[in-house]
């Protein structure tokens, strides 16, 4: 059953939205063979380049290419500018929600969220308890990832607070349109967003440990094996500071040092693409190579910061999130200006009523359950398996969520046999520091097979280029 | 510069340079088994055993000395660490990790010759291919090491690549004239003869001194001379003597705090072979000065490692 999209690009077929409009005439007049051709270049570049991304299950070490396409997907200015007002509010929110969980915990104390869903949750850390954070900011660099319904409503679907990835792609994929076709941004003023690498570093630098001396900051990566070590090794280089493994920084005194030619040096920044159980064997997981024995001791002696900190993965949890636009409220008075995807918790009798009777349009969820077990996708589903779900969701309503079935937007894109409309996403990156910055732009991820909405490049998802246009 | 990235970047400059190098001496082996007594023969073909200290791991292989064998083991081997195929791959995966502190070139370069490595098979190498083979791993190294030279800043990366070749050649020229000079030996009084000719005429070869020697002393090849000009000779790009110089010149230019050690015991071996004499060397025992010089070397690469690379 196909159902209806919104497309980026066409509003009706035959009538362009009007900030594609001199896209649309540039793909008309120009021949399929320069495009194709084109392509192919890309492709070489990208190789040579070695923007790849490691698959190193294979023993050779073999490296694949993200798919790259070259039709890029446009986003207005006063549409921009709305979204950075509303990501600055949800990252605002949510790192006051975890400056408030780790102190005085008063939205647990207000009643707002459950307090044991936030305190037994695998991913509270008890050692954050009342550290002070510069600027108190906990998600430095925060990718959230942005739907577009068929009403042309954009929804968050995930907030990513731990080390998301991408920005390597939302750069390179630039860089490469701007060589392949120099033309199309004579014909259209284009916003940068080169300089993010820029912001990166100047928003590090704002929350070293002492705000009287520049930091020296450092990326810390999981080492080359590691599926994004290209994005750690690209992110070091840009910002012109050392890339480092767990291995080449030790603990002594209280103070972070790496060990260099010349000896060991301070750092006062830690950039770190390693997930909070590998950062510190004396802490977290005693097996881990890839961290830094007695980091944590330093981290809370307030000798170097880390971005991001420890323990934000509470908040961008699957649990967490039905409660954004309640700690929006609670924190800053405000009416969230993103949608969250509604979602219905059936432990509370009137949303068990409603999804009772919508079962047919809803995907319902066990609160616990991953990996899409136990889960109903109420528009695929047959009658008798809806009738079968409703018992077993009578009997225990509490282990239950809802949410609608969202469609995501499409955009045209190169396929096989031409262009046809394929399903994006969009992460933004927003960094926060001393204060919050976006640059305009972000990753958008396009699902290159056909009426598939899996963006993930690890499932045959691709990239596009992304351009805020006046 | 992280001592980590300092180190791989020293790594993969030897591991290259001892690919070159282990080609050069099969090339030459290839050569010489052509010629001589079955003693001599046998010789020959044991030599780049000992020179790479690899003999007691081939007889575990338990296999018969042959040119094939050998350079089966020495040139495609993967279980063997000083194979070319070894280096080659170490090479590669080095400058993998460092990959954004050298140049893309530099990397290209090294990704490429492993690529085509990887896909070689015994039949090409051994046999009529030796040639080519050995020819072209010479090539990617000469490749290899001038994309470097014109490529990368002057900064640490540089030093610590150019410490890295030039004391692998060092070691590797030490070892091949030690070694060379014992099989020769016996013949010293015997110089003119065809045999001997070829013999020592392929040992300059494979240092690429061939042409050299008859530039320099316009004469016949004499044993001293040869010595002399692999020992002592500034000029000659793969001497004990111009190594020293490369290693010293490199030593000089980094920034350490513990150095110390390293940095006496470099200019010390430069002073050595610097205001050195031949005939002296000869009365000594050419034997002792190789071996001295050797134990230098190897001891300059580990207060290198303690220095500036981190832990051995």
């Amino acid at each position: 059953m196909e159902r209806h999209h919104y497309d980026e690009m066409n509003a009706a077929p035959g009538e362009v939205r009007p900030h594609y409009r001199a896209l649309s005439q540039w793909l008309a007049q120009t021949p399929p063979e320069r495009v194709v051709e084109k392509r192919r270049e890309a492709d070489l570049l990208f190789h040579r380049v070695g923007i790849t991304f490691a698959v190193y299950g294979d023993a050779q070490g073999a490296e694949r290419l993200i798919p790259f396409d070259t039709i890029p997907r446009i986003i207005p200015l006063h549409e921009w500018e709305l979204l950075v007002k509303g990501l600055t509010q949800r990252v605002t929110a949510l790192n006051r929600f975890l400056h408030d969980i780790y102190h005085g915990q008063e939205i647990l104390k207000a009643g707002v969220i459950p307090a044991e869903q936030v305190l037994t949750n695998e991913a509270f850390q008890v050692a954050m308890l009342g550290l002070d954070l510069p600027h108190q900011v906990y998600s430095h660099v925060s990718g959230v990832d942005l739907i577009r319904h068929n009403d042309g409503t954009w929804y968050v679907l995930e907030d990513n607070l731990r080390t998301p990835s991408g920005v390597s792609y939302m750069i390179e994929d630039r860089k490469m349109m701007m060589r392949l076709f120099p033309e199309l941004f004579e014909r259209q003023h284009v916003y940068p967003v080169e300089h993010y690498p820029g912001l990166l570093l100047e928003t590090l630098r704002s929350i070293g440990p002492n705000a009287m001396h520049e930091g020296t900051v450092a990326v810390l990566t999981p080492g080359q094996y590691n599926s994004a070590y290209f994005e750690h090794s690209f992110l070091a280089q840009q910002m012109g500071v050392e890339l480092v493994e767990g291995s080449d920084l030790f603990v002594k005194d209280g103070y972070v040092y790496m060990r260099t030619t010349a000896g060991r040096q301070r750092v006062d920044v830690i950039y770190r693409r390693v997930d909070d159980a590998f950062l510190d064997p004396l802490a977290f997981r005693e097996d881990s190579l890839l961290g830094v024995p007695g980091l944590l001791s330093a981290y809370r002696a307030g000798h170097v910061s880390l971005a991001n900190a420890i323990g934000t993965g509470v908040a961008d949890d699957k649990s967490t999130y039905p409660y954004v636009p309640e700690m929006i409220r609670f924190y800053l008075g405000e009416e969230p200006l993103l949608a969250n995807v509604p979602t219905w918790q059936c432990k509370r009798p009137e949303d068990l009523a409603y999804v009772k009777d919508h079962l047919s349009e809803l995907v319902v969820k066990e609160v616990q359950g991953s990996g899409g077990y136990g889960m109903l996708v109420g528009p695929a589903a047959t009658k008798a398996q809806i009738e079968a779900f409703a018992v077993r969701l009578k009997a225990n309503p509490s282990n239950y969520i809802a949410q609608p079935t969202l469609s995501l937007s499409t955009c045209p894109t190169f396929v096989e046999r031409g262009i046809a409309p394929r399903h994006v996403d969009l992460r933004p990156f927003v960094l926060s520091g001393r204060e919050v910055k976006l640059v305009p732009g972000g990753l958008t991820r396009v699902a290159l097979k056909e009426g598939s909405l899996v963006v993930n490049s690890s499932q045959g998802g691709g990239t596009k280029d992304t351009w805020v246009v006046d | 510069m992280l001592s980590r990235v300092a180190d791989r970047i020293f790594w993969m400059s030897r591991q290259m340079e001892r690919a070159e190098n282990m080609a050069r001496i099969l090339g030459v082996t290839s050569n010489l088994v052509l010629f001589g007594t079955k003693d001599r023969q046998e010789q020959n073909l044991l030599a780049p055993l000992t020179i790479t200290g690899t003999a007691n791991v081939f007889e575990e292989l338990g296999q018969p000395l042959t040119l094939e064998t050998l350079i089966a083991f020495l040139a495609l081997d993967p279980a063997n660490p000083s194979s070319i195929y070894s280096c080659l791959r170490d090479a590669r995966d080095n400058a993998n990790e460092v990959r954004w502190q050298i140049t893309s070139e530099m990397w290209e370069t090294l990704n490429a010759t492993w690529l085509e490595a990887k896909g070689m098979r015994r039949e090409r190498v051994v046999g009529s291919g030796a040639t080519h083979f050995f020819d072209w791993v010479k090539e990617r190294s000469h490749l290899f090491r001038g994309v470097t030279y014109g490529t990368i800043v002057r900064g640490e990366a540089y030093n610590f690549s150019r410490m890295g070749t030039f004391l692998e050649r060092a070691d590797n020229t030490a070892r091949i004239l030690d070694v060379k000079y014992h099989i020769l030996l016996p013949s010293v009084h015997d110089v003119g003869g065809a045999l001997d000719f070829y013999q020592w005429a392929a040992l300059l070869r494979s240092v690429s001194a061939f042409e050299t020697y008859r530039a320099l002393y316009h004469d016949q090849i004499f044993p001293i001379k040869v010595a002399e000009l692999l020992i002592l000779e500034q000029r000659m790009p793969r001497s004990l003597a111009a190594c020293s110089f490369q290693i010293n010149n490199a030593l000089e230019r980094i920034v350490g705090q513990h150095d110390h050690a390293a940095k006496r015991l470099a200019v010390e071996l430069l002073a050595r072979l610097t205001h050195a004499d031949i005939e002296e060397i000869f009365q000594d025992g050419l034997h002792e000065f190789l071996m001295s010089v050797l134990a230098d070397i190897i001891e300059l690469g580990n207060r290198i490692q303690r220095a500036y690379l981190g832990m051995i």
